[in-house]
């Protein structure tokens, strides 16, 4: 329902020190039941403007549904969302859209029998002054934004299904990338991709990341946890086990948090950044 | 439409660069069918000693394909994004019934408007059945398949309730042209005309086609195969006109016995009319984008925003509003409405559809395709009445030809996938 885009994150950025900053998203006690299922159980999460956000945890831990009710997919049963200190509810994909809220799914959610531009725009089409689609346009626009992110990619016009997986990725990647997104979500983002295409997907990253956009990324592959993100939350069914900042913890720690739930001993000076649930 | 072929071509180095051309500019599909229906005809020509292929015989064919052929463009829609309609032959004779019905009860309060209200109310109906199917399809939750064979069912039982069994007849005068006939064509200069806008259609097509594919640098067609496809389509045209004009209007017979030529019928003019707009549909809208990327995935198009309940429902009252039409031109041909009408016609729509390349798993169908799907049912249906085959024999042979259609849709699909 609101709009962020127009916020622009003018008023915000005055702060001076970042880590003061409202943060771009903030979770509080979300809840989303399917029927009897508590699928995501009093969870809360933030990220901030910049900032790259793991969500981790075993499979059907909750963190697919968390992220589809930040996308608008789910309406929460239970909790508050604010964007940049602001109160939000969805009622659909459209609205997180149009909140600069942009996601990436596993399956990448892309029609196979229609081409990269149409996949591109699906739902937020070009059109012309007659309000037709503007094929052309859209095809224009879909092969400038393809070939920045992979210069390789130049079978624009095929449909999707004729393309490889770092293709695919690509035109994701690219769809979340052409509206601006304040805020990305990416479902295991480099799960099936060859080593180069990994690469390309943790460089972007970490570009977006110097534009202040801010990222969730649900991961299985530890390596690229803890080579991207900044922190990363543990949930185990549905609840939050602890946020972590990754430079705290290691691969084991994680790994205990995953499987017991059970967050580390704290090191170095208990948590600057480090928080667990009370 | 070739968008979905050009990847065909990619794969064999070895061919020759004409071959892949070819391939890449024209939708291998779509050429085969056409190649089909240029076989059946001749060998139905051969078949008949020449009947099928006379004036009368093609000009008959074209009033009886038309009316399958409007509804097949919708249920292109309908099983594109991953549904069925049964209903349809159930509804046109509902939505038939219905109009000759109002017609023939306000001829008397309404002598010079009555006809033209009794379509809208066919018209409206065949869209509120549409409404209520989609509605119990999208918001429901029922299978299409479920409840368009329960209306499948109920429609037909509705025509019978609307005459009580009986047939209504006579219809209109004015109403009756819309189903063709000697005062339903075109008649020679009209249907000339027609040809050449046609013509020139075709050629501003290949030229607007090729004029935009130089503007975004996409790999040009050879020259030779846009001067063969306006040769192509045009010398179809124009034969398909002569044909028309050929059959000569007997009602207009004068003195001498001289008959002017009949010319294109009104219901190939509604064919054509309904088929612009739809391919328009298709191409140039979001309702055609959303169909297609909900039958290609339906799950991203939930994702991308898109209200797929809408989309679906809207899907439905296409059909029914097609299904109507369709019954329009019926009773106007027959001059009458009856409980029997479109018996079958669901199936030979069904099957017209996948003849014309529409993929049953969903994503993939075109109109023209569907039009030309639906005059390879309709030829064999009218060439096997000419040849006196039994109407057993009739429904074994079409229900074969259903299955190999869909044979050749399921090894086209996995060819493509793997």
């Amino acid at each position: 329902m609101t709009a962020l885009g127009d916020a622009g994150g003018g008023p915000y950025r005055e702060g001076g020190d970042p880590s003061a900053n409202v943060p771009l998203v903030e979770m509080t006690g979300i809840s989303k039941s399917f029927g009897a299922l508590r699928a995501v159980d009093e969870m809360s999460c933030d990220l901030h403007e910049g900032e790259v956000v793991a969500l981790l945890g075993h499979n059907g831990a909750g963190k697919t549904t968390l992220i589809k009710v930040l996308a608008g997919v789910y309406a929460p049963d239970g909790g508050e969302m604010k964007l940049r200190g602001r109160p939000v509810r969805f009622s659909s994909p459209r609205d997180a859209r149009a909140a600069g809220i942009e996601t990436i799914y596993q399956h990448l959610a892309l029609a196979d029998n229609i081409d990269a531009a149409g996949n591109l725009f699906l739902g937020r089409e070009l059109r012309t002054r007659w309000g037709t689609l503007d094929t052309h346009r859209m095809a224009h626009e879909a092969g400038k934004i393809v070939r920045r992110i992979n210069p390789n990619f130049t079978q624009t016009h095929l449909p999707v299904r004729a393309l490889s997986g770092g293709q695919r990725q690509t035109v994701a990647i690219a769809r979340a990338l052409y509206f601006n997104a304040k805020i990305l979500i990416m479902d295991e983002p480099t799960a099936a991709l060859g080593p180069a295409e990994t690469r390309m997907v943790k460089d972007l990253i970490r570009g977006l990341k110097r534009e202040g956009i801010g990222i969730f990324i649900i991961s299985h592959e530890m390596r690229d946890v803890f080579d991207v993100c900044d922190r990363l939350a543990v949930m185990k069914n549905g609840k939050l086990v602890g946020i972590q900042r990754v430079t705290d913890v290691t691969e084991e720690d994680v790994l205990g948090m995953i499987i017991a739930g059970k967050n580390p001993a704290p090191r170095t000076g208990a948590g600057a950044g480090t928080r667990a649930p009370e | 439409m070739p968008r979905g072929e050009r990847s065909e071509g990619a794969g064999c180095l070895q061919v020759t660069a004409a071959a892949s051309a070819l391939r890449r500019a024209v939708d291998v599909r779509l050429a085969a069918m056409l190649v089909a229906l240029v076989v059946i005809w001749i060998a139905l020509q051969v078949a008949t000693d020449g009947l099928f292929l006379s004036s009368r015989n093609l000009y008959n064919l074209s009033l009886q394909g038309s009316a399958v052929a409007i509804m097949t463009c919708g249920m292109v829609f309908v099983i594109v994004a991953r549904q069925i309609d049964l209903s349809v032959g159930s509804l046109l004779a509902f939505t038939g019934v219905l109009t000759a019905y109002i017609q023939v009860g306000w001829a008397d309060a309404h002598p010079d408007a009555g006809w033209i209200m009794s379509i809208g109310v066919g018209l409206g109906t065949g869209a509120l059945v549409g409404l209520f199917q989609g509605w119990l399809v999208a918001y429901q939750g029922i299978p299409a398949f479920v409840v368009t064979l329960a209306g499948f069912l109920m429609y037909r039982g509705a025509a019978f309730r609307v005459a009580e069994g009986q047939t209504i007849a006579p219809l209109d005068d004015r109403y009756q042209r819309l189903g063709g006939g000697a005062d339903g064509s075109l008649g020679v200069t009209w249907s000339w005309v027609l040809g050449a806008v046609a013509c020139v259609w075709v050629l501003f097509y290949v030229w607007n086609t090729r004029r935009e594919r130089a503007k975004y640098n996409s790999e040009a067609s050879p020259r030779w195969l846009d001067v063969a496809k306006i040769v192509i389509g045009c010398a179809a045209i124009v034969a398909f006109v002569a044909v028309m004009v050929s059959y000569p209007n007997r009602a207009k017979m004068d003195d001498a016995g001289n008959a002017p030529g009949m010319g294109i019928g009104i219901p190939v003019l509604i064919l054509i009319v309904v088929a612009v707009v739809l391919t328009f549909l298709s191409h140039r809208t979001r309702f055609g984008r959303y169909v297609f990327a909900y039958g290609g995935n339906p799950e991203a198009a939930v994702l991308a925003g898109v209200n797929t309940r809408r989309l679906l429902v809207l899907i439905f009252v296409l059909m029914g509003l097609l299904s109507a039409l369709a019954g329009i031109v019926t009773t106007a041909r027959l001059n009458a409405g009856t409980n029997s009408l479109g018996l079958l016609a669901e199936l030979y729509v069904i099957a017209a559809a996948v003849i014309g390349g529409t993929s049953l798993s969903g994503g993939i169908g075109s109109v023209p395709g569907a039009i030309l799907g639906a005059f390879i049912i309709q030829s064999l249906l009218n060439g096997m009445v000419l040849l006196d085959v039994a109407s057993a024999n009739q429904q074994i042979f079409i229900g074969l030809i259903l299955i190999v259609a869909v044979k050749m849709d399921v090894a086209y699909t996995r060819r493509r996938t793997t």
